[in-house]
Parts: C-alpha cells; sequence; structure tokens
C-alpha cells in the first residue's frame, strides 16, 4: 500500500525592502501553500499582489512549484532603481 | 556589475570601464548616468539591494550584450545618496554605435522595472519608501 501521506517541507520565507518583517519558517509543499499561509497574515494584505517570488534566488511564476527542505523563498516589493 | 555604499565616483568609474575596453575593439561606448534631483524637499535619496537576484538579473542581460557583440556595464548605490550626485551609471560597449545605441535603452528600462532595488526619500532624517514611483516586478501578484 502506497503512502499517501504528504510531505511538507520546511522552508524559509523572506520579505524584502520596505516590507520591514523579520523572516519566518513554515511548512508547505508547493508555493501555493505558501501563499495561502501568507495570507493568514494581515501585515502582508496590501504587498501580496504587488510582490513578485524568487525561489533560492531565481524568480519563479509558478505555483505549482514543488518545494523542498531548506527553500528560500523571497518575496520581492514594487522596485525602483537608478 | 558594481555596488557601492553611498554616491558613486562617476568619473573614476566611467574612466576604469573606458581603460578596462581600450584595446577590445569596440567602436561605440555609451553611458548612461543617473543623478539625484533637488526635488519634494529631499535631502538624498537611499536604496536598498537584493544582490542575489540583481546579478543574475545582471547576467541574463550580460548574455543578451554578448549575442549582439556588445557588453554592458553597471555600478548603483546602496544606502544614502545625497541630491545632486549619483546613484547608478551604466554603459554599453559595442562594434558599432546602432547596437550600444539600442541596448542602453532597452537595458536602462528593464533595470527601472525589474533589477531588485527599492528606494527611500530621506527627508529630515527619515527614510520614507517611494511607493508611488515603484514598480511590480514581472510576475508580481503570484501569491495574492
Amino acid at each position: 500500500m502506497p503512502c499517501l501521506m504528504k510531505e511538507y517541507q520546511m522552508v524559509k520565507v523572506e520579505f524584502l525592502g520596505p516590507i520591514g518583517k523579520s523572516p519566518i519558517q513554515i511548512e508547505a509543499l508547493t508555493l501555493a501553500d505558501v501563499a495561502a499561509k501568507l495570507k493568514e497574515d494581515k501585515s502582508l494584505t496590501s504587498w501580496l499582489d504587488k510582490c513578485a517570488v524568487a525561489l533560492n534566488d531565481t524568480m519563479v511564476n509558478d505555483l505549482s512549484i514543488k518545494l523542498q527542505d531548506g527553500d528560500k523563498i523571497s518575496i520581492l516589493p514594487p522596485v525602483c532603481g537608478g | 556589475m558594481e555596488l557601492y555604499q553611498g554616491s558613486l565616483d562617476v568619473k573614476a568609474i566611467f574612466a576604469r570601464w573606458l581603460d578596462e575596453e581600450a584595446q577590445s575593439n569596440y567602436g561605440a561606448y555609451i553611458p548612461f548616468v543617473g543623478t539625484i534631483r533637488a526635488e519634494d524637499d529631499i535631502d538624498a535619496l537611499s536604496f536598498d539591494i537584493y544582490e542575489p537576484v540583481l546579478q543574475k538579473w545582471f547576467d541574463g542581460w550580460q548574455e543578451k550584450a554578448t549575442a549582439l557583440g556588445a557588453v554592458v556595464k553597471m555600478a548603483h548605490s546602496i544606502g544614502d545618496v545625497p541630491v545632486h550626485t549619483s546613484s547608478y551609471v551604466s554603459a554599453v560597449f559595442s562594434p558599432k554605435r546602432r547596437v550600444a545605441l539600442e541596448l542602453i535603452d532597452i537595458f536602462v528600462e528593464d533595470f527601472k522595472a525589474n533589477a531588485p532595488i527599492w528606494k527611500y526619500d530621506v527627508k529630515q532624517g527619515k527614510r520614507i519608501y517611494a511607493a508611488d514611483r515603484s514598480t511590480p516586478m514581472s510576475g508580481a501578484g503570484l501569491l495574492s
């Protein structure tokens, strides 16, 4: 009988620039799980729709990406260099 | 790619870049300088940078430049940069002018849109995020 239990990974989420929130560790299978957890945080409500996401310092655009233990997820708010 | 604390020494950077490519047989060298303007009673602008993603962004542009026979260079400030000094310089070298003229345009525009750099106004010692001048990066809203 195959094991059907989901294997959640412990990942780190860091909030860059002006968001001003300390990094957190959460359990997640995919970026969709990360999204669900972050939406519970009222302090992030005004940021999430404007923020891009990097996984281990590579920009990503797919919620179904499977996460590995120790992955680093960065939340990048709107930018203005120069 | 070069990052510095505070204002850039623009003349020194451009002179060094010119020396670096003096024997590369490029016919065109097109520099861009971004200078902090005195407006809205600011004393300075201030910058946060996320270097790992910035480096990958820059490396992607260097690949595009290489494919065109060109090279891109850039330097940016971290922290406070007073008005009338510079926080950003970039340049393109290419064999002929057309490539460099076109590349500096799209390179600088994409820099404004997708380089992971956050800008703050500095007024009376306070650091205020420049939210109204900032642009969501490509793919923003993924987690919303």
